[in-house]
C-alpha cells in the first residue's frame, strides 16, 4: 500500500498546484443527482440550473452529472470520482449525500463542495438550501381563499423538519385567511410514486378535501385534481401543464442564482465555505405562475409575497400554539433558524398525529 | 368540515371507484400471467412487461395524439418483451425464475432509455364512459356506468379467458400442456408453441396493464412508475389460485387494501404508515399460505408443470 | 429443415466454460451495434465501461467494496438454487441482518472494541437467518411459494427497516433526520486494506472456499445436488427434502445478513432507510452468471462490479444513461442462460419428414 500512498499524494500534489486561492480561468462544476436528470421535479430544477451555469460561463465553466445516485456509499465513490476527474466544485443535491461528502471532502481539500439539504459543513464544504416555507404559507392563504369545503389534503413523504415545517406554515397561511381550516395529511413514504400520489389524491379528495398540496415530486396529483375539476399545487417544477385548470401556483425551486454565484467565487478564488438558506428575496423560492384564482387571492398572494421579501412578514412569528395547546413559538417572538430546521410539531388545527 | 347527508355516499362511491381503478393495471397483467402459468411457464418479468408497455404505449399516444394506438403499441411491445422471455426460457430451456428475473431488469432499464425524451410531458386524458340518467343513479351510477373504457375490458377480459380456458379446446390444450406436458406431446399437441402463444398473451396484457398506469391513471411518463405492480400480480394469480374469477375479487381485494389504508390515515388513525404500506404485502403471504396449507384444493388448480422446462424427447 | 434441441448424453464439459464467455462476447457484441447506432463510439465507451474501473487503484478498491456484499449473497443464493429453493428475497434478508446487526451500535452506543464488532456480525447473520427461517417454514409446513412469499417478505423488510430508521432509533442529535447516530470506529469493521477495503473481503474469500468445499467435497453437498435434481424425490440417503429447504434458507439467509451487516458496519457506518440499492437482486444474476459455482460466482461478482463502475464513469465521461447498466446487466444474464442450455442439449437438424414421423409415432 506504500505505493498507493505516493499515488495518493502525487495526486493531491497536482491537485493543489491546479486549483488553489488565485482566480482560474477555466473551471470545471460538477452535480450528483439522486434521481433521474429529468424526473420533472427536485433533480430537473438542479439539471436546469446547472445547464444556466454553462450558458451564463460560455467556454468559462465545463459541467457534468450523475445521475440515479443512491445514497450511501455509491454516492461516496461517485463524489469521489468527480473529485478525482478534475472538478473545482461538486454539488452534491440531496439530503443522503451529507456524509458522503463530508468524507470525500476531507480527502482532497482542494476542491470545493456544496451539499444542499444537509447541516455538516467544513473548511471546503458549504451548505446550502431554500426558505420553501415562506411559499408554502402564501399557498396556504390561497387555498384558505379558494377552498369552498375549508379542508386541503396535503400528500407528504417522510417526517423530517424541512416537511412538517412546510404543513405548519401552510396552515398557519390558511388559518391567517379561515382560522377554521382543516388539513388532512397522508403519508405516502416516497418522494416518487407517481400511482401511490394519485391514490392519496384521491383519497384525500373523497374525505372531503377540495385542494391538494404535496410534498411529494411527480405530478399525479395535480391530474387528479384536474380530472375531479378541483385545484391543486405544484411542486419543485411548474406543474401547470399538468393541469391547466386546477393549477394553482407551483412551489418552484430556482437554484441558478446560487450556482452562478457559487461558481462566479470559486472563479474568483474567493470561494469561502458558507451557510446558505435562502428564500423568495433571494429568488430562490420563487411561487408561480398564479394561476385559475379570482384578482383578489392573486393580489392578496402577491402582496404577502412582496411582504415576505421585504422581510415585513415573518411566517413563524408567534404566538404560535402547537397542537397539542401548548407554546410553540411565543408571543411576538420569531421561531429562529435552529429551531426550525429541528421542527417536529404541529401546529393546532391539523388533523393529523406527526408520525414519531 | 360540515357534512351534508349526501357526502357520505359520495365518499363512499369516490372510495369504490378508486379501487377500482387501482384494481385495474393489477387484473390486466394477472390474467396475462395466469394463462401463461396454466400452460406450465411461471414468468417473473411481469414488472418489465409492464414497464415497457407503460413507455411504449405512453410514447405512441403522445407521438400520434392517438390513444388508441398507444394502447395498440403497449400491446405489441409488451408481446416483444414476452417473446425474448419465451425463446431464452421455453426454446433454449433456461431456467423460468432466472429469465424473469432477468427480463424485470433489462425491461425496466429499457423502458427508462426509451421513456427519456417523454418524461414530464402530459399525457392525454381518455374520456371515461357517461350514460345519461345511468351514470348519475347514485352510488352505483358511475361504479357501473361511468368508469373509463379499460375497466371494462379488464373484466370482459377476465370473462373471456375464463370461457376460454374451461369452455374450448384451445383452453384444454393450454390446460393439458401445464398439467402433463408429456402426455400432451404424445397426444400431438405442440408444448413449446402452445406455451409460447400463452406466454405472449401474458406479455400482451401486461402491456395493457402498462398502458393504463401511463394513458389513464396517472397520465405521464417517468421512471419505475409501474412501483412493483408486475409483482403484485404475480402473488394475486397464487391468491386466486389460477381461476379467473377469483382474480377479479383477489384484484379489488388488493386494490382495496392499498386505498383504504390512506383513507386511513386521511382520518387520523395514528398507526405508523409503514405499517399500513406493509398490508398489502402481508396480506399475499397469509392468503398464499391458506391457499397452499390444503394440498389437495391446491393441486385441483395449480399447473403441475409450472416452472418445469420442457424438451420434447425424440 | 428444423433445427431442434436434442438432450446431450453428457453434460458438455467444454460448454460448461465456453457459455458464460460466448454470453460476454455476445452481450458485448450487441452493445457495441447499440452504441454504433446511437452514434457514440463504442470502442471508446466499451473502454470506459469494462478496462478503466481498472487502471487506477482506487478504483479497483471500489470495486472490491462493492463486489463484496454481492459476491457473499450470491454464495449463499446458490445453495438455494442448487436444491431448486427459489429464494428470491436477498434483499429483504440483507435488511434484517442489518437491522439485527446494528442493536447493539445503535442502543448501547458504548460497547465498542474487537469483541462487539463479532457480536454484531453474529447477530446480523443470526438476523438474516431467522428472516429466511420465514419462508422456509412457511413451505415446509404450509407448502406456501417460495419465490412469491420471499419476494413479499422483502417489502415488508425494508418497510421496518424504513421505520426504525426513521422512528425509534433516529440519531437524537440528527436534526431529525431518518437514519441512526453514525457508528464510532470501535463498531466498525477494520480496514485492512488501501483507504476503504474493509475484513468484510476476507469474510467473502472464506464463504468462496467454504461453499466451494461444501458442494463438492461433502456428502451434504452431494444430497443437496442430487435432492435439486430430483424436484418429486421426497429424500435423499437419510437427508429429508425438508431439512434440505431448511438449511438452504438458513445459508443463504445468514449470508444476506452478513452482507447487511457488512455494508451498514462498513462502507455505509450507520443504519439508513435503505442499506442496499438492490444487491439482493443483483445476486440472482451472479448466482447464475457464475452458473451457481462459487469461483464462477466470484468472477461473475466481479464482472457486475465492473459493469456498475463503469457504468457511472460512462455517465460521467460521455453522458450515457445509468439505465443502460440496468439493460446491459439483463441482456447477459439472457446470453448466459440461453448459452448455458447447450451444455446439456446440442442443436440438432432435423428433416421436416422425420420430424412428422416423430411427432407421428
Amino acid at each position: 500500500m506504500r505505493k498507493y500512498v505516493v499515488a495518493l499524494g502525487a495526486v493531491a500534489l497536482v491537485a493543489g498546484m491546479v486549483s488553489g486561492a488565485e482566480a482560474a480561468d477555466k473551471i470545471k462544476a460538477c452535480f450528483v443527482y439522486t434521481g433521474p436528470h429529468n424526473d420533472g421535479g427536485w433533480s430537473q430544477q438542479h439539471d436546469m440550473a446547472r445547464l444556466e451555469v454553462e450558458k451564463h460561463f460560455a467556454g468559462k465553466v465545463e459541467t457534468a452529472y450523475v445521475e440515479n445516485v443512491p445514497e450511501g456509499p455509491d454516492a461516496e465513490r461517485a463524489i469521489e470520482r468527480f473529485a478525482r476527474s478534475g472538478c473545482n466544485v461538486i454539488f452534491t443535491t440531496s439530503f443522503g449525500f451529507m456524509d458522503p461528502t463530508i468524507k470525500v471532502a476531507k480527502k482532497f481539500p482542494d476542491v470545493k463542495f456544496e451539499h444542499d439539504a444537509g447541516y455538516k459543513t467544513a473548511d471546503n464544504v458549504s451548505i446550502y438550501n431554500m426558505r420553501w416555507y415562506e411559499g408554502r404559507y402564501v399557498q396556504g392563504q390561497i387555498a384558505a381563499k379558494m377552498s369552498k369545503t375549508g379542508v386541503a389534503g396535503y400528500i407528504v413523504s417522510f417526517p423530517i423538519p424541512e416537511v412538517v415545517m412546510g404543513i405548519d406554515a401552510f396552515m398557519l397561511g390558511a388559518q391567517s385567511v379561515n382560522p377554521d381550516f382543516k388539513i388532512k395529511v397522508v403519508w405516502v413514504n416516497t418522494w416518487f410514486d407517481p400511482g401511490k400520489e394519485a391514490d392519496a389524491a384521491k383519497a384525500l379528495i373523497d374525505q372531503g378535501a377540495d385542494i391538494i398540496v404535496q410534498h411529494t415530486d411527480s405530478p399525479a396529483a395535480m391530474q387528479i385534481a384536474e380530472e375531479r375539476g378541483l385545484h391543486a399545487f405544484g411542486q419543485s417544477a411548474d406543474m401547470s401543464k399538468f393541469g391547466p385548470k386546477a393549477h394553482l401556483a407551483s412551489l418552484v425551486d430556482n437554484w441558478t442564482p446560487y450556482y452562478i454565484e457559487r461558481v462566479q467565487a470559486v472563479l474568483d478564488g474567493t470561494w469561502k465555505s458558507t451557510d446558505t438558506w435562502d428564500g423568495m428575496k433571494e429568488g430562490l423560492v420563487v411561487l408561480g405562475p398564479l394561476t385559475n384564482m379570482p384578482d383578489d387571492v392573486k393580489a392578496l398572494a402577491e402582496d404577502s409575497i412582496a411582504k415576505i421579501k421585504a422581510g415585513e412578514l415573518q411566517v413563524f412569528k408567534g404566538p404560535i400554539t402547537k397542537q397539542d395547546g401548548s407554546v410553540g413559538v411565543a408571543d411576538g417572538a420569531v421561531a429562529d433558524d435552529k429551531t426550525l430546521l429541528g421542527l417536529n410539531w404541529y401546529v393546532k388545527g391539523i388533523d393529523d398525529k406527526l408520525p414519531q | 368540515m360540515q357534512q351534508r347527508p349526501g357526502d357520505v355516499m359520495t365518499m363512499l362511491e369516490g372510495i369504490l371507484l378508486t379501487i377500482v381503478t387501482a384494481a385495474t393495471p393489477l387484473l390486466f397483467a394477472a390474467i396475462g400471467e395466469l394463462v401463461a402459468e396454466r400452460s406450465g411457464v411461471l414468468n417473473l418479468g411481469v414488472e418489465g412487461m409492464m414497464a415497457v408497455g407503460a413507455v411504449c404505449g405512453f410514447a405512441a399516444a403522445s407521438t400520434t395524439g392517438q390513444p388508441i394506438l398507444g394502447v395498440l403499441a403497449a400491446i405489441i411491445a409488451g408481446m416483444l418483451a414476452a417473446s425474448l422471455f419465451g425463446i431464452v426460457a421455453l426454446f433454449f430451456v433456461a431456467n423460468q425464475n432466472a429469465t424473469g428475473v432477468a427480463l424485470t431488469l433489462f425491461g425496466l432499464g429499457l423502458s427508462g432509455l426509451i421513456g427519456d425524451s417523454f418524461v414530464g410531458t402530459p399525457g392525454i386524458p381518455i374520456p371515461k364512459v357517461n350514460i345519461p340518467v345511468l351514470s348519475d343513479l347514485p352510488v352505483v351510477g358511475r361504479l357501473i356506468f361511468g368508469e373509463d373504457p379499460f375497466v371494462y375490458l379488464a373484466v370482459a377480459l377476465a370473462l373471456a379467458t375464463w370461457w376460454f380456458l374451461f369452455k374450448t379446446r384451445g383452453g384444454l390444450i393450454i390446460r393439458a400442456v401445464g398439467d402433463n406436458a408429456h402426455s400432451a406431446h404424445a397426444l400431438g399437441f405442440s408444448v413449446l408453441k402452445t406455451r409460447f402463444l400463452a406466454v405472449l398473451f401474458g406479455g400482451a396484457c401486461a402491456g395493457l396493464g402498462g398502458a393504463y398506469l401511463s394513458l389513464v391513471y396517472t397520465p405521464q411518463w417517468t421512471q419505475a412508475m409501474t412501483a412493483g405492480r408486475g409483482w403484485i400480480a404475480l402473488a394475486l394469480v397464487v391468491f386466486a389460485s389460477w381461476l379467473p374469477g377469483r382474480l377479479v375479487v383477489g384484484a379489488v381485494l388488493f386494490g382495496a387494501v392499498s386505498i383504504l389504508q390512506l383513507h386511513a390515515q386521511a382520518i387520523g388513525i395514528g398507526i405508523p404508515s409503514q405499517f399500513l404500506s406493509m398490508l398489502p404485502y402481508i396480506v399475499t403471504v397469509v392468503a398464499l399460505v391458506v391457499i397452499s396449507r390444503n394440498r389437495a384444493l391446491l393441486s385441483v388448480n395449480t399447473p403441475a408443470c409450472l416452472g418445469r422446462p420442457f424438451v420434447a424427447d425424440s | 429443415m428444423r433445427i431442434v434441441l436434442e438432450r446431450r448424453l453428457t453434460p458438455s464439459r467444454s460448454m460448461q466454460y465456453l457459455s458464460p464467455l460466448l454470453a460476454i462476447v455476445l452481450s458485448l457484441v450487441t452493445f457495441f451495434i447499440i452504441f454504433v447506432l446511437s452514434g457514440i463510439d463504442p470502442l471508446k465507451a466499451l473502454y470506459i465501461y469494462f478496462v478503466e474501473p481498472l487502471t487506477a487503484v482506487w478504483s479497483i478498491e471500489d470495486l472490491l467494496v462493492k463486489a463484496v456484499p454481492i459476491i457473499l449473497i450470491a454464495i449463499g443464493l446458490a445453495f438455494c438454487y442448487q436444491s431448486a429453493v427459489w429464494n428470491i428475497g436477498a434483499e429483504g434478508q440483507l435488511a434484517a441482518g442489518a437491522l439485527a446487526g446494528s442493536i447493539i451500535p445503535v442502543m448501547f452506543p458504548l460497547l465498542q472494541g474487537p469483541a462487539v464488532i463479532t457480536a454484531m456480525i453474529l447477530m446480523g447473520i443470526a438476523g438474516g437467518m431467522a428472516y429466511a427461517a420465514i419462508p422456509a417454514i412457511l413451505k415446509i409446513r404450509f407448502n406456501a411459494n417460495e419465490t412469491l412469499t420471499t419476494l413479499m417478505l422483502v417489502y415488508v423488510a425494508n418497510l421496518f427497516l424504513d421505520y426504525m430508521a426513521r422512528g425509534p432509533w433516529r440519531d437524537p442529535a440528527g436534526f431529525n433526520f431518518p437514519n441512526s447516530r453514525p457508528f464510532d470506529e470501535g463498531q466498525m469493521l477494520p480496514i485492512i486494506a488501501g483507504d476503504s477495503v474493509r475484513i468484510s473481503i476476507v469474510f467473502m474469500l472464506v464463504a468462496v472456499v467454504v461453499a466451494w468445499f461444501l458442494t463438492t467435497k461433502t456428502m451434504t453437498g452431494f444430497k443437496i445436488r442430487v435432492l435439486g435434481l430430483s424436484p418429486r424425490a421426497g429424500s435423499f440417503g437419510g437427508f429429508s427434502r425438508n431439512k434440505m429447504v431448511m438449511l438452504t434458507f438458513l445459508i443463504s439467509g445468514g449470508l444476506a445478513g452478513l452482507a447487511g451487516i457488512c455494508e451498514v458496519a462498513g462502507p455505509i457506518g450507520q443504519l439508513r432507510t435503505t442499506v442496499s440499492p438492490g444487491y439482493g437482486f443483483t445476486a440472482i444474476i451472479v448466482a447464475f452468471l457464475g452458473r451457481l459455482h462459487p469461483f464462477g460466482i466470484l468472477i461473475a461478482g466481479l464482472l457486475l462490479a465492473l459493469s456498475y463502475m463503469g457504468g457511472e464513469g460512462a455517465q460521467v465521461a460521455i453522458g450515457l444513461s445509468d439505465q443502460t447498466t440496468q439493460v446491459f446487466q439483463g441482456m447477459l444474464l439472457f446470453y448466459v442462460l440461453a448459452c448455458d442450455s447447450f451444455i446439456y442439449y446440442r442443436l440438432k437438424f432435423v428433416r421436416e419428414r422425420a420430424l412428422d414421423a416423430a411427432t407421428a409415432g
